[in-house]
């Protein structure tokens, strides 16, 4: 993050502004990817008009980085009404997320008029099989990788985006050779989120152990890397009171439909704005400002554990597993392949008698939207 | 000679309580401008001349001499189109071209 940058995210943190946001303006989506958690269904998207009027309340509320996602968010017909509105009477800086299937020539001159700030396509391998065998689409790769060409072509700024399984552990070289030789950055992220409805089995497709490994020994990918796999410090005082992340401190997620999460990966409920302004939501949700009050310290098995400073944990993982302020066990998983050495959670689980209690997760409206682990 | 200011459509822009966070479609650089390039900023809508955006939203607001405003305010306003994020012309421009 450039100096300006942090600097601003600490004025928007210390004036309750959530300067980032991500909208989603459908889980419907023309590829099927195995690891996604969308049903793909559509159960009452916001109209233009209902899109329009958030854009202005989110303008008002101070969010200034709007990134679009889906489901593939040019299924939407009026995607481009949208995006003209949000980047010229809204001013927001736009990052979109897609599949890229439908953007040709013509697409990509527009988007290079309206002005983004950057494409993220995602791709999971460089291997038509391998990627196509992920999105169930054929010829899909091609379509995605000609799309990259015509945006490249428009001088614009592409991503590829690629989510480490174990279908395609062994590509991510292929990929990010391939983003280099098309002038494109790209980033890899190892971690998969359940689905909408609670169901964890697509977590087997995520890897661990060795290949995580593996991953995190990868000197192209983590530079330093007897910094990168360092065992923590202990932490002091001061790092008892960090913020989780960002998530409802200055970042939020928009469904499709209207409800307010504090991230895409978390799936609390806050408010919905066909009920609520979104500043209201963002300001005054119980649950919301419930997020906000969470530093380390008060995390129930994180807060003794030696990885807590340094730990990736995702509070909306955690969510996920049952209590926001447990343990995410997929980034327990991380620090153990990263450092050798147990998490607090991994030691506790090993000591504990079996029969875990299954938790019920509340449903939710969320997708697959990795984060980004390292570039 | 008049001169007319507007802001570009190329950038994404958004005030955080007064101070605005402007970030150049060009290359991604961010700059947030001070309470003065913030007034002036808002007020480039491209029909009215530089000298009374100055007269009637900076002069109003600071007590600064008129013409040492506008002085600088030219200044201002030729670097932030300098940096793509302000478009100046001595001709009123129209929304048709900041869009």
């Amino acid at each position: 993050m450039s100096g300006l940058l942090q600097e601003m995210t600490e004025k928007a943190l210390a004036r309750n502004i959530p300067l980032s946001l991500q909208l989603d303006l459908t889980y419907r989506c023309n590829e099927r990817c195995v690891h996604c958690y969308l049903d793909h269904e559509d159960h009452g998207e916001m109209t233009t008009a209902e899109i329009k009027d958030l854009l202005d309340q989110m303008a008002e509320a101070g969010v200034f980085v709007l990134t679009l996602s889906g489901g593939e968010i040019f299924v939407r017909k009026d995607f481009f009404e949208i995006l003209e509105y949000a980047r010229l009477d809204r001013q927001f800086c736009v990052k979109l997320k897609t599949n890229a299937l439908m953007i040709r020539e013509r697409e990509a001159a527009r988007l290079r008029e309206i002005g983004v700030e950057s494409i993220q396509i995602s791709i999971y391998s460089h291997k038509p099989e391998v990627h196509d065998a992920i999105t169930l689409v054929p010829g899909s790769l091609k379509r995605s990788l000609d799309a990259a060409r015509f945006l490249k072509g428009q001088g614009l700024r592409v991503i590829f985006g690629n989510v480490l399984m174990v279908q395609n552990l062994q590509d991510y070289p292929g990929v990010r050779a391939l983003a280099e030789e098309l002038g494109a950055e790209s980033t890899i992220d190892p971690t998969i989120t359940p689905m909408m409805d609670g169901d964890r089995s697509i977590l087997s497709m995520g890897i661990g152990g060795d290949s995580l490994r593996q991953v995190f020994r990868d000197k192209t990918l983590v530079g330093d890397v007897k910094e990168f796999c360092a065992v923590p410090d202990p932490g002091d005082a001061s790092s008892l009171s960090a913020l989780p992340c960002s998530a409802g401190h200055t970042a939020c997620y928009v469904s499709p439909y209207g409800d307010v999460f504090p991230c895409v990966q978390f799936p609390l409920p806050t408010g919905n704005v066909r009920k609520q302004r979104f500043i209201d939501i963002w300001r005054y949700s119980d649950r919301m400002n419930e997020v906000r009050s969470i530093r380390l310290k008060d995390l129930t098995t994180c807060r003794s554990c030696v990885h807590g400073g340094s730990c990736t944990r995702c509070p909306g993982l955690a969510y996920m597993e049952g209590n926001m302020r447990g343990p995410s066990s997929q980034d327990c998983e991380k620090s153990f392949a990263r450092t050798g050495i147990a998490s607090a959670n991994m030691l506790a689980k090993r000591s504990a008698a079996p029969g875990l209690v299954q938790i019920q997760v509340e449903p939710m409206h969320t997708e697959v939207q990795p984060v980004r682990a390292f570039a | 000679m008049s001169l007319y200011v507007a802001r570009s459509p190329r950038v994404a822009a958004r005030s955080l309580e007064g101070e605005m966070m402007i970030m150049s479609g060009r290359d991604s650089t961010l700059f947030t401008l001070n309470r003065t390039a913030t007034i002036l900023w808002q007020a480039a809508d491209g029909a009215t001349p530089l000298e009374q955006i100055v007269h009637q939203r900076i002069c109003t607001e600071f007590e600064v001499e008129p013409s040492e405003a506008l002085q600088d305010a030219e200044k201002l306003a030729r670097d932030l189109a300098g940096h793509g994020i302000l478009q100046i012309s001595e001709e009123p421009i129209t929304r048709g071209e900041t869009k």
